[in-house]
């Protein structure tokens, strides 16, 4: 079962960027209703308009928390032009495995959440 | 009479593997497999015996109209109705239920009444009635749970009123597996004049149905659960109420004579199954049945329990685990557990690695887990193919969770 690899559980045991931020410039909560999956993500955006802090709290699965943790990291830094264009195949990639059809919902959790959370930010100034 | 012992040899999918391994079915609870008799018994009907029912004079179209017929009678022998009159073919056990509370409900529902579901529900037997009830402002009221999970009985009593109408009951959770005492709660109901719906989804393949004898108003469930086809579903109704209700779906079939600006119904149940039914799939359902009768429901349901508690002592060793029910309680055929610190979500796509099927979530009852205070359960349900090997797969993929989340059992 290589979706369960060391660095999927180790983030899943030790998530980076959990917790909440005093002052994000969004948030969104994400629910799944299938598996009772939770992931709340906050964001706060640079003048330059890149990601300049993340935070998330959730509960669930290994797939939606890991997957969440993994997506920070990779978010904090780039562009809101960027993040736009992060798809399921962002998810497989940090993942390191192509996710099975059943299990998509939960690996996208967070990136649903994040991208709700930037339809947000797109029309800030 | 066929044994159980090598009865898996029956079922064609058995053949196959999952992940490179033999596959390990305990997902009987969702749908079940099918018998070789009755998947050439659907290959037979459209090879040898198309046509539409009802309508044809000619030969294909009687042999036809005998074959959905002939499961009508068939059904109704099983579950012991008085007559085959009060078997309606729905497309599911769903379907059947919205049919009552759309007809049924329509005429005899109004502002003020009550109708009690339970805290077992299905969302099959919960949202039509939360809709009826809103539409009729009546009113909701749930029978809650003990603390061994089984129907408070004490508080049905207290639901009950003048105002009750119906009573809409499971006859074995889906979650918990366990089985309320409906001869008991269907008198206590016909006492204060309401009726009683009984979900047989989950048990009329597991146990002996016998609706006279449990004097039920309506029993709704689906063939596919009971090793038949997708596609069919069946109300028993009891035919004076039958009889007085309204049409549910309009149009072909059900009528017997139609003029211009309005239309007069056939009789029961054929009013309730308007347009062209699921015809080779009733007859198909056939084969089903007389395959548990082969078997035996007395044999399948000693079987159940045995691989119940043959996986409730295997789960239960293991301090991790937590399986929502007691082995004292009356749940069978299906397991609910948890295991702390691993989501259902992720047993079920380790079993699954292990070519071991088994549900993980919600399992179309939010309330329920709700009620439980957990966010979701993994499942194991067994049927009359199982065998203790399979639990032996299954404690297999246990122990390779207990050992990718680095968990000491
Ligand atoms: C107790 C119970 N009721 C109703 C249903 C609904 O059956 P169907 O989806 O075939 O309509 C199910 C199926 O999961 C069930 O377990």
């Amino acid at each position: 079962m290589d979706i369960y690899s060391e660095t999927l559980l180790d983030h899943y045991n030790h998530p980076h960027h959990a917790g909440t931020l005093k002052r994000p410039d969004a948030r969104s909560v994400k629910h799944n209703p299938l598996c009772g999956d939770t992931v709340s993500v906050d964001i706060a955006v640079t003048k330059q308009r890149t990601i300049g802090d993340i935070a998330f709290t959730g509960m669930g699965c290994a797939l939606s928390q890991a997957g969440m943790s993994l997506l920070s990291d990779h978010s904090m830094g780039k562009t809101l032009d960027e993040c736009v264009k992060m798809t399921s195949d962002t998810m497989d990639s940090l993942l390191g495995a192509r996710v099975s059809p059943g299990r998509r919902s939960c690996a996208d959790l967070g990136l649903t959440a994040v991208k709700d959370a930037l339809i947000d930010l797109h029309q800030l100034p | 009479m066929k044994r159980l012992d090598d009865i898996k040899k029956e079922f064609p999918i058995f053949e196959r593997t999952i992940n490179g391994k033999p596959l390990v079915y305990l997902d009987n609870a969702s749908t079940t497999q099918k018998p070789r008799g009755v998947i050439s018994a659907l290959s037979d009907f459209y090879s040898l015996h198309n046509a539409n029912i009802h309508r044809g004079i000619h030969a294909l179209s009687e042999e036809a109209t005998e074959r959905y017929e002939q499961t009508r009678k068939t059904v109704a022998r099983f579950i012991n109705a008085e007559v085959p009159e009060e078997i309606v073919f729905t497309r599911n056990c769903t379907e059947s239920i919205n049919l009552v509370a759309r007809t049924w409900g329509e005429m005899h529902i109004g502002r003020g009444d009550e109708i009690i579901v339970s805290a077992l529900e299905h969302h099959a037997n919960l949202v039509p009635w939360q809709v009826l009830c809103m539409q009729k402002k009546a009113k909701l009221l749930v029978i809650p749970l003990t603390s061994e999970h089984e129907l408070d009985m004490a508080a049905y009593e207290k639901l009950l009123s003048k105002k009750t109408r119906m009573v809409c009951v499971t006859a074995q959770s889906n979650v918990l597996g366990v089985c309320p005492d409906l001869k008991d709660l269907i008198k206590k109901a016909h006492a204060r004049k309401a009726l009683v719906l009984v979900d047989g989804a989950q048990s009329v393949g597991h146990r002996r149905t016998n609706v006279q004898a449990l004097d039920c108003d309506f029993f709704a469930f689906s063939a596919h659960k009971m090793l038949g086809p997708t596609g069919v579903g069946v109300l028993f109704g009891k035919y004076e109420l039958l009889e007085d209700m309204p049409p549910f779906l309009v149009g072909g079939d059900m009528v017997t004579t139609v003029e211009q600006y309005r239309s007069f119904y056939r009789e029961v149940p054929w009013r309730f199954e308007a347009g062209t039914p699921n015809i080779a799939d009733v007859a198909a359902f056939r084969s089903a049945i007389e395959f548990l009768d082969e078997v035996g429901l007395d044999s399948i349901e000693a079987h159940d329990r045995e691989l119940w508690q043959a996986a409730f002592t295997m789960l239960a060793a293991n301090p991790r685990v937590r399986v929502l029910v007691s082995d004292a309680c009356s749940a069978t055929s299906v397991l609910p557990f948890v295991i702390e610190g691993v989501h259902p979500h992720d047993i079920a796509t380790i079993f699954d690695s292990e070519g071991v099927a088994i549900r993980s979530g919600l399992h179309c009852a939010e309330p329920l887990h709700r009620r439980l205070c957990v966010p979701a359960t993994a499942r194991m349900s067994f049927y009359l193919y199982n065998t203790f090997q399979d639990i032996e797969m299954a404690e297999k993929a246990l122990k390779k969770i207990f050992k990718i989340f680095s968990l000491t059992p």
